[in-house]
């Protein structure tokens, strides 16, 4: 790992007043990402911003009834908090679908949107890579991209977004909390994250000199219906070849409200909000289900080794959303699909 | 940085990029000045000499660096020291003694639940965290709470075993 001035900040402000000043200072909470990534190399922070001191470790209710996560409560004190055990169970089963234990008692809400794909030619230094290094290409495209997205991709970039918890963001609506010099935005979790285009170095829309405070999940009725169903290659802690974060609301057997998130398919959690509100006024019914998950990937293209992905995500969305209209949601412990 | 070996940097006298950190690593304050960018698994292997806590993958995906921070299993390998400084840690050498061992230790040899040993110490600081979170009650429950600790021997199914029968033997009574 290369060497790097440490600066522990004292205040908020201090922490964007040093990133402003320092275009090689990174922000450090977890670490579980980023220094994994300075051991590689992919990650040279001249100056590392260590943000533990920080008073954002809060988890309360918003003025609407809402809760609010602050930014560096780990995934572990998320997915086991009371409150997102009654109103957000998706967002709790989509962490514990995720990383290990001991890796969810260390990682923070921030770092989990903040995180890095696991793209291999990202990872490796040896190769070209244009999210790492813009302009050198992508070897992906033609190369091992059996684990690489199916929706959004660009000539630039055909890399996934590896997390689970912003999957079930997505699902949930949740807003992003930033700050920066001019004072505090929100940002809707669908905003945050953006597709590669021709910039793929740039996974959000967070600016350099912005910090985040938290995340904000919208008022919910308590047990919701939700499923989290993730598919990979292996039963535990393993990045999702596909997975689904639902939340359906069914009133007399007819959906009310349908909100679906695909993970490890696009640069970014991926919905589409025109295709659920065709699911509004229908009955929870598997015809239905297929007709939808239809419309959803029927914009989904093929590399040379990820073409299972499409079928795969097509049925992974029919049986999340099964799931959830039976109220038997994808156990994380038991890994058997009902 | 590649994966070529090369040395451990703890403490380059050149260098202003050190800082001073105490921690209190099994209920003994421990000392040291070195390189903001030394792990805690290096710092407890290389400066304070307990290398009971092992260096499997290094990147956070085998579970054998496993440590107690303030109660809480932790990949060590992954975790700047300078960023826990003034933490408690809680390492193999902390935990039971051969003349008393602690109940999971006692759970791990009557089950068979090791062979070569190398990744025992991660297992046994992760299912102590395991039993203290107090959330794994069924074997697929502990299977999924361990899975970030790999057993290249394969003794999975004695390890589930051995926290199974630790978990009963201690249902109603404070974790040791």
């Amino acid at each position: 790992m290369r060497r790097f001035e440490y600066l522990r900040a004292a205040s908020i402000e201090e922490a964007i007043a040093r990133l402003g000043d320092d275009s090689g200072a990174q922000l450090l909470a977890g670490g579980t990402n980023l220094v994994d990534l300075m051991k590689y190399d992919v990650a040279t922070p001249t100056t590392i911003i260590d943000i533990n001191d920080l008073p954002l470790r809060e988890i309360g209710q918003t003025a609407n009834g809402g809760l609010r996560i602050g930014a560096l409560v780990t995934n572990a004190e998320v997915a086991c908090h009371a409150a997102v055990e009654s109103h957000y169970p998706l967002l709790a089963s989509a962490i514990l679908a995720g990383a290990s234990a001991q890796l969810r008692n260390a990682a923070t809400v921030a770092g989990n949107l903040m995180q890095r794909t696991r793209c291999a030619y990202f990872y490796d230094v040896a190769t070209a890579c244009n999210k790492r290094m813009p302009g050198s290409g992508c070897p992906a495209r033609d190369g091992l991209n059996r684990n690489h997205a199916i929706l959004g991709a660009s000539n630039a970039c055909v890399a996934t977004h590896p997390s689970d918890m912003c999957v079930a963001l997505a699902a949930i609506e949740a807003t992003v909390i930033v700050k920066g010099p001019e004072g505090t935005r929100a940002i809707s979790l669908a905003e945050f994250h953006r597709l590669p285009g021709e910039t793929p170095q740039q996974d959000t829309i967070l600016r350099h000199d912005e910090i985040v405070l938290g995340i904000e999940l919208p008022p919910t009725p308590e047990a919701p219906r939700y499923s989290y169903l993730k598919i990979r290659d292996r039963l535990s802690y393993a990045f999702a070849l596909v997975s689904a974060a639902v939340l359906l609301a069914i009133d007399d057997g007819v959906i009310s409200m349908a909100q679906v998130a695909l993970g490890g398919v696009a640069h970014k959690p991926w919905r589409n909000t025109a295709a659920e509100v065709l699911l509004v006024g229908r009955t929870a019914s598997r015809g239905n289900f297929d007709q939808f998950a239809s419309i959803l990937l029927s914009p989904a293209v093929a590399l040379s080794d990820n073409g299972y992905k499409i079928e795969l995500a097509r049925r992974t969305v029919v049986r999340a959303l099964e799931q959830a209209a039976s109220r038997t949601p994808q156990l994380q412990s038991d890994k058997r699909i009902h | 940085m590649n994966n070529a070996p090369g040395p451990t940097i703890i403490m380059d006298t050149r260098s202003t990029t050190t800082r001073s950190v105490r921690f209190s690593i099994n209920g003994v304050a421990r000392d040291a000045t070195i390189e903001t960018c030394v792990t805690l698994l290096d710092l407890l292997r290389e400066e304070f000499g307990l290398t009971g806590t092992k260096k499997g993958c290094d990147h956070g995906q085998c579970g054998a660096c496993t440590v107690l921070i303030d109660g809480k299993r932790i990949n060590s390998c992954l975790v700047l020291a300078v960023s826990r400084d003034g933490a408690e840690i809680t390492t193999i050498e902390g935990i039971g003694s051969p003349d008393k061992r602690h109940p999971v230790q006692e759970a791990f040899i009557r089950h068979d639940a090791l062979q070569c040993g190398y990744c025992t110490p991660g297992q046994i600081c992760s299912a102590i965290g395991l039993i203290s979170e107090g959330r794994a009650r069924t074997r697929e429950e502990i299977r999924e709470a361990m899975s970030g600790n790999l057993c290249r021997c394969g003794a999975y199914i004695g390890i589930v075993d051995a926290i199974e029968e630790v978990l009963v033997a201690l249902r109603g009574k404070p974790v040791p």
